[in-house]
C-alpha cells in the first residue's frame, strides 16, 4: 500500500476516477448550465489532444505544429465511419475511436518517416505545413463534404451520457500514455531527446523511436479528433487550422514539457478560459501569447534557471528528481 | 501560350516579394541561429502602418513607405531585446516556442485593433502597365524586380565589405570566438534583425502595392513559404534566398494556374507542398553548405 | 584472440586526412591506450570504430566479425561501447535511468507491454533494476540512483558514463579520456576502477588519455597518433622511451 501511495500516477488516476464520477452527477442533477456542459465536453477532446502532443514535445524534445492535422484526420475517420455505419451508439463510438486512431496514426507514420533528416526548426515547419495540408486535403474530397464538412455525425445522448463515455476515454489515454512514458520504451524516447548521439551509441535506433513517438502520438490525436466529432455532431475543415495545433502547444508548456497531468491541468484550464473571463474573453488569446512569452523566459533563460536552482529549497527538486523512477518499480 | 506567359510573370512577381521576406529570414537564421517565427507577422504590422499612414491619414506614398520600414525596423529591434535576447543560450525548443509567442502576440494585437475583416487599399503604389510584344507587364512588377535586385546586391555588398557585415559572418561562423575577437555579439545580432525588419517593412508595401489587401493573418502563411524559399535555396545565403523566393514563386503560380476547379480550395495547400517537398528532400539547400556534427 | 583489428583506417574531410591508415591490434582482455598531441585524429579514431563517421578507408572488426559501414546502433549491439569526452548523459533522466536506458537492448519486452504492462513488463522491469544496482555498485553510484544525472559532481558523471556503457555489456571498451578534468585524487580512484572493470568483466579496453602518469600506470600497450598518423606502437614503457614520441609531445 505504502509504495501503491508513492506513485503519483496512480494517485491521479484515483483523483481522475473521483472527478468523473462527481461530475457525473453533478450534470445529472443538472448542477451546469448549457455552455458550461459543452466546455466540459471539448475539455475531453482537449485533454486527449494535449497529452498526445506532450509525447513529442515533452519525451522526444521536438516540436510538432501539426497536430491539428494528426486531430483532423481522426475526426473525419472516425465521424464518417460513425455517420454511415448505423451501428448502436456505444459499438459505434468504441469503433470509431480505433477507426480514428488507427488514422492518425497511419499519417504520423507515413509523416514522421519522411521527415527522419530534419530537427528542430525545420522539422516544427515540415510538420506544419503538413497539418495544413491534411485540412486542404479534407477540403476537395466529395465524400467528406468538402468545405462545408461532414454533417450528421451522431450524438452519444444528453450531455451527462456524451460525459460518461468521452471522460472514461481521457482516464484510459492518461493511464496508457503515463505508463508508455515509464516503460523502457519511453525510457528510450527520452534518452534521445536528452543526448541523441549518446543515445546512438548504446544502440538505440533514434529514426525507429522517432517514427514510433509520432505514430503513438497521433493515434491518440486522432482519438482526440473523433471525441471531438461525436460532441460538436459535425466536422468541417475549419475546426482544424493551424491556431489548433498552437493551442495545444499552449497547454503542453503551460503544463510544463513532459509532465503529463500538468497538461492535464493546463488543457482544462485552457478549454475553461473563456467561460471564466466571459468579459475578457477577447483578450483571451492575447493573454495567451503574453504569458507563453514570459514563461519561456522565465523558466528556460539560464540566468534565471540558476538562480532559481539557488532559491527553492533543495529537497523540493529532490523529491521532484526521484519521482520518475519510484513510479517505475511501483 | 499567353496564359502561360501571364502566369510566369505572376510567379516571377509572387517569387520576388517572396525573395524580398526570405532575406529578412536567411539573415537572422544565419546570424542569430533562430527561427524567427514572427518576422511574417512584423510584415503584417507593416502593411497595417500603410494602411494607417497612407489611407487613413492620407499623408502620400513616400511618408507611408518610410512609415512602415520605421515601424518594422524598431518592432524587429525591440522583440529581438525583449523576447529573444533573453534566451541567447537556451534551449533551441524554448526559443522556437517563444518566437511562436511573438507571432502569436502580433497576430492578436492586430485582431484586436483591426479586427479580422480584411481592410483593402486598393489606390496604393499606381504604375502604368506596357505590352513588350505579346507580353504583357505591370508597372509594378518592374518596381518589385527592381527593387529585389538592388536589396540583394546592396545587402551582399554590405555584408562582404563593411566591418558590421564581416562582423555579422563571424558571428555566424563562431560566436564564442567572435566574442573573443572583441565583437560584440548582442549589437551584431541586434543589427541584423534591425536590417532584416527594415527588408520586412519594405516588403509589406510591396506586397500591398501588388495584393492591395491586408489581414491580421497576412504575415503568417505569407511567411512560412518565404522560409521555406530561404530554407531551400540554403539558409544563410543571400543568392540562394533570392534564388529560392522566386523558384517558390513561380512554381506555386504555375500551380495554381493549371489547378483543376476540383481541388482549387486546395489551392493553398499547393504552397506547402511545395514546402514539404523542399525541406524533405533538400533541407541543406542549392546553395547551403552542410555541417558535419561535432562528437 | 585478436578483440579489435583494425586495417589502414582512414578518413578524410574536405581532402584533409583526420586519419590516415591506422593499424591497430588489441587483444583480448588487453588494456591499450591511444595517445598523442590534440588534434591528431584520437577522438576521430572512436568516432570511426563507433560508426559515427564512415571510414573513407580500410576496414575495421571485431572479434574477427567485420564491422566497417555499419550504423551506431549496430555496432553497439555488436559490443563496442563508448564514452565521450565531453561528458554525454542523459541529463534530465536519473542516475539509474541513464543505466537502465543502455539494458534497453539486452532486457526487452514488447511495446504492447509498455502501454498495458503485462506480467512480463514487471519482471523485466525488476530484472533490469537488479542489473542497473549492481552496475551502479561497482561504480558507487547506487547511493546516488535517485537523483538527476545532471546533478552528480562531475568525477561521478565520468563514472557514470562507463557504467552506462558497461550495461550495453559490451566485448571492447572505449574511453575518451576518462580522467579529463579531474583532480590527482578522483584520477588515482579513477584508474582503481578501471583496473577493476577490467579485472572483474574481463573487459577489452582501448583508452585515449593525455594524463601520461594514468596512461604508464595502467596500460599495456600504446599507440601514438600524431597529424592523423601513427607515430609508435608497442609496449608501453618502450613506447614512452621513444625520441620521437618524446619530441611529438614535448617539442624540440
Amino acid at each position: 500500500m505504502k509504495k501503491l501511495l508513492k506513485s503519483k500516477s496512480l494517485i491521479f488516476t484515483a483523483v481522475l476516477i473521483i472527478a468523473y464520477i462527481l461530475i457525473s452527477v453533478l450534470i445529472d442533477q443538472g448542477k451546469f448550465t448549457r455552455s458550461q456542459q459543452a466546455i466540459m465536453l471539448r475539455m475531453c477532446s482537449n485533454i486527449i489532444l494535449a497529452m498526445s502532443l506532450n509525447l513529442v514535445v515533452g519525451s522526444l524534445g521536438e516540436l510538432s505544429l501539426g497536430h491539428a492535422g494528426f486531430f483532423c484526420a481522426g475526426a473525419y475517420a472516425g465521424g464518417y465511419f460513425a455517420v454511415h455505419a448505423g451501428l448502436p451508439l456505444t459499438v459505434s463510438f468504441i469503433i470509431a475511436l480505433i477507426i480514428g486512431g488507427i488514422v492518425g496514426a497511419i499519417f504520423g507514420f507515413f509523416i514522421s518517416s519522411s521527415i527522419l533528416r530534419l530537427r528542430g526548426d525545420y522539422l516544427a515547419i515540415v510538420t506544419l505545413a503538413y497539418g495544413e495540408l491534411i485540412r486542404s486535403f479534407a477540403k476537395i474530397i466529395p465524400a467528406l463534404g468538402g468545405t462545408r464538412g461532414l454533417i450528421g455525425v451522431p450524438s452519444l445522448g444528453s450531455r451527462g451520457d456524451q460525459w460518461m463515455y468521452m471522460f472514461a476515454v481521457v482516464i484510459i489515454t492518461f493511464v496508457l500514455i503515463s505508463n508508455f512514458t515509464r516503460s523502457r520504451h519511453g525510457r528510450a524516447i527520452n534518452s534521445i531527446r536528452d543526448n541523441a548521439i549518446a543515445a546512438q551509441s548504446i544502440g538505440i535506433n533514434i529514426n525507429r523511436y522517432k517514427v514510433m513517438t509520432f505514430t503513438i502520438s497521433a493515434f491518440f490525436a486522432g482519438m482526440a479528433g473523433v471525441v471531438f466529432a461525436f460532441f460538436k455532431g459535425n466536422v468541417e475543415p475549419a475546426d482544424f487550422t493551424y491556431n489548433l495545433s498552437i493551442e495545444a502547444l499552449l497547454m503542453v508548456v503551460f503544463g510544463g514539457m513532459g509532465n503529463l497531468v500538468g497538461s492535464i491541468i493546463a488543457a482544462a484550464g485552457i478549454t475553461a478560459l473563456p467561460e471564466i473571463l466571459r468579459d475578457a474573453a477577447e483578450y483571451r488569446l492575447l493573454i495567451y501569447a503574453i504569458s507563453l512569452i514570459l514563461l519561456m523566459i522565465f523558466t528556460s533563460n539560464p540566468k534565471l534557471v540558476e538562480l532559481r536552482k539557488r532559491f527553492v529549497p533543495k529537497t523540493l527538486f529532490a523529491s521532484r528528481r526521484k519521482e520518475g523512477v519510484t513510479n517505475g518499480n511501483a | 501560350m499567353q496564359v502561360f506567359v501571364n502566369f510566369i510573370m505572376d510567379g516571377l512577381n509572387l517569387g520576388s516579394v517572396y525573395a524580398l521576406v526570405a532575406l529578412g529570414y536567411t539573415m537572422v537564421y544565419g546570424i542569430a541561429k533562430m527561427l524567427n517565427f514572427a518576422h511574417g507577422d512584423v510584415i503584417m504590422v507593416g502593411g497595417y502602418t500603410i494602411y494607417i499612414v497612407f489611407l487613413q491619414k492620407d499623408m502620400g506614398i513616400a511618408a507611408a513607405v518610410i512609415a512602415s520600414v520605421l515601424i518594422c525596423s524598431v518592432l524587429g529591434f525591440v522583440i529581438e531585446k525583449l523576447a529573444y535576447r533573453p534566451l541567447r543560450n537556451a534551449t533551441p525548443l524554448s526559443v522556437l516556442i517563444t518566437a511562436i509567442g511573438v507571432s502569436y502576440l502580433l497576430q492578436n494585437i492586430a485582431l484586436l485593433t483591426f479586427t479580422s475583416e480584411l481592410k483593402l487599399i486598393s489606390s496604393f503604389i499606381k504604375l502604368p502597365t506596357f505590352n513588350v510584344g505579346p507580353v504583357r507587364i505591370e508597372g509594378i512588377s518592374v518596381l518589385i524586380w527592381i527593387t529585389t535586385l538592388v536589396i540583394m546586391v546592396s545587402l551582399n555588398n554590405f555584408i562582404q565589405k563593411t566591418k558590421t557585415g564581416k562582423a555579422m559572418l563571424a558571428v555566424s561562423e563562431d560566436r564564442g570566438a567572435a566574442q573573443l575577437m572583441g565583437i560584440d555579439v548582442n549589437k551584431t545580432i541586434s543589427i541584423t534583425f534591425l536590417i532584416g525588419s527594415a527588408l520586412a517593412g519594405l516588403a509589406s508595401a510591396l506586397y500591398i502595392a501588388k495584393y492591395q489587401k491586408i489581414e491580421p493573418y497576412t504575415g503568417s502563411v505569407f511567411g512560412i513559404k518565404a522560409f521555406a524559399a530561404a530554407v531551400f535555396g540554403g539558409i544563410g545565403s543571400i543568392p540562394g534566398a533570392a534564388l529560392g523566393g522566386i523558384l517558390i514563386g513561380l512554381i506555386e503560380a504555375l500551380a495554381i494556374g493549371y489547378l483543376p476547379d476540383s481541388i482549387r480550395p486546395a489551392s493553398d495547400g499547393v504552397a506547402f507542398a511545395i514546402l514539404i517537398i523542399m525541406l524533405v528532400l533538400k533541407p541543406s539547400g542549392m546553395l547551403g553548405k552542410t555541417k558535419i556534427e561535432k562528437v | 584472440m585478436v578483440m579489435l583489428k583494425t586495417v589502414d583506417l582512414g578518413i578524410s574531410f574536405g581532402g584533409l586526412n583526420a586519419v590516415n591508415s591506422f593499424n591497430i591490434e588489441v587483444e583480448e582482455g588487453q588494456l591499450y591506450g591511444l595517445i598523442g598531441p590534440n588534434g591528431a585524429g584520437k577522438t576521430t579514431v572512436f568516432n570511426l570504430l563507433t560508426g559515427v563517421y564512415k571510414p573513407t578507408t580500410g576496414r575495421f572488426s571485431l572479434a574477427g566479425e567485420d564491422l566497417t559501414g555499419k550504423s551506431p546502433t549496430e555496432i553497439c549491439n555488436h559490443g563496442i561501447a563508448r564514452t565521450f569526452q565531453n561528458i554525454r548523459l542523459f541529463k534530465n533522466m536519473s542516475v539509474i535511468d541513464n543505466v537502465k536506458v543502455a539494458l534497453h537492448t539486452r532486457m526487452k519486452y514488447p511495446l504492447a507491454s509498455s502501454f498495458f504492462r503485462f506480467p512480463n513488463y514487471f519482471s523485466t522491469e525488476k530484472r533490469m533494476n537488479d542489473e542497473a544496482l549492481r552496475l551502479l555498485e561497482v561504480f558507487d553510484l547506487d547511493k546516488h540512483k535517485d537523483y538527476n544525472a545532471a546533478s552528480l559532481p562531475y568525477g561521478k558523471q565520468r563514472k557514470l558514463e562507463i557504467a552506462r556503457a558497461m550495461a550495453t555489456n559490451p566485448k571492447l571498451l572505449l574511453l575518451d579520456e576518462p580522467a579529463a578534468g579531474m583532480n590527482p585524487n578522483e584520477t588515482a580512484e579513477l584508474m582503481e576502477t578501471i583496473r577493476f572493470v577490467r579485472g572483474e568483466f574481463n573487459m577489452t579496453i582501448l583508452l585515449i588519455e593525455h594524463d601520461m602518469r594514468l596512461v604508464a600506470g595502467i596500460c599495456e600497450k600504446l599507440t601514438v597518433l600524431n597529424f592523423g598518423t601513427e607515430l609508435a606502437s608497442g609496449e608501453t614503457t618502450e613506447v614512452l622511451k621513444d625520441p620521437q614520441v618524446i619530441t611529438a609531445y614535448l617539442g624540440e
